[in-house]
């Protein structure tokens, strides 16, 4: 069990900013409008699958160095689960929440 | 986050790893190493972790404390290695699987975990250690050197999977080096191999360090993919 926990508003919070770096590194426009329900993979998605493993490294350093919760989330049951923990950024903050109680 | 550059040399507690890791400290760099045991030397710019390379959560939290420590990690120089000699007939699954554990997989877990934190800053510099005896196919050292072949192959596909975030990774192969690793095989092998080089002499640590020191500079920054060997070995 991690020592630290977020709540899910910094949950989003967290995958927001670490999403808007991702897209700012790889000199995208970063939409205005990003929520909860913004698409991170398949159709409609705003990044790529690199985004991804970029906006996953982020999420975990970004835990790691501000929150000091140590997370690995990229795992082989995350990978192939059918409805992907990845695909908007409401789900991937609930993932991250479920992960770190999982520690 | 300090602005001294930051490396992590696996396997310091003795032979290459221990002299890379006082000459490194020595010029100025946070050095952070790593073995299973502790070393018997200091320095203010050194700092010893004890743990298992091939440990997942132990490297996982080794790194996590750097991060913390130093908001930075601009170099690895993966050393940590063991080597068991013997005839591939004589070898036992456990000893060819530790083997792979702890020179493979444990090179992987601290090239992606040290990655991990080198791609926020946009910039890192890996070097992986491999041995002369994979491309001379020396007998005796089938599943050693084999092991060596994969950190070769690893390091050029994460060269490939790391490059956008401005991460080098380089191979080096030394020739033989009186260190421990070496001091129970026979002297008529390393007399046979020292003199198929077309440098005939044993390697040095200095050798390692000329070496290191050219892969790490930040003017290395367009060499990655690489494997270097010493003594004329392609």
């Amino acid at each position: 069990m991690q020592s630290q926990m977020i709540d899910r508003d910094t949950g989003v919070q967290v995958v927001l900013a670490s999403l808007r770096e991702v897209l700012e590194q790889s000199g995208e426009d970063v939409p205005a409008d990003l929520t909860e329900d913004t698409v991170l993979v398949g159709n409609g998605a705003v990044i790529d699958s690199l985004g991804v493993v970029s906006l996953i490294v982020e999420i975990e350093q970004r835990l790691e160095m501000d929150y000091e919760i140590s997370v690995t989330l990229a795992n082989d049951r995350a990978m192939s689960q059918r409805n992907s923990p990845f695909r908007t950024v409401g789900v991937l903050a609930d993932y991250i929440l479920t992960m770190i109680k999982e520690g | 986050m300090t602005d001294r550059q930051v490396m992590l040399i696996t396997g310091t507690r003795k032979g290459i790893g221990r002299y890379l890791a006082e000459y490194y400290a020595k010029k100025g760099y946070i050095v952070e190493g790593c073995s299973r045991g502790t070393p018997d030397f200091e320095s203010e710019n050194y700092t010893h972790h004890n743990l298992d390379v091939a440990d997942e959560g132990a490297v996982k939290a080794m790194i996590s404390n750097i991060a913390r420590r130093h908001g930075r990690l601009d170099i690895v120089l993966n050393n940590a290695a063991i080597a068991t000699m013997n005839h591939v007939l004589l070898t036992p699954a456990a000893t060819a699987n530790r083997m792979l554990e702890v020179n493979v997989t444990g090179t992987m877990l601290v090239c992606r975990d040290a990655a991990k934190v080198m791609m926020r800053r946009r910039y890192g510099r890996i070097v992986n250690f491999t041995t002369i005896v994979a491309p001379i196919a020396l007998a005796g050292e089938a599943i050693y050197a084999a092991s060596k072949s994969a950190v070769v192959t690893l390091t050029r596909i994460l060269a490939f999977e790391l490059g956008q975030w401005g991460i080098t990774c380089n191979s080096f192969g030394a020739t033989p080096i009186m260190t421990d690793m070496i001091r129970g095989v026979p002297q008529n092998k390393i007399d046979e191999v020292v003199n198929g080089l077309a440098i005939k002499r044993l390697g040095n640590y200095e050798d390692c360090a000329n070496v290191c020191d050219f892969f790490i500079r930040p003017e290395s920054d367009n060499i990655t993919g690489q494997v270097l060997y010493l003594g004329g070995i392609t």
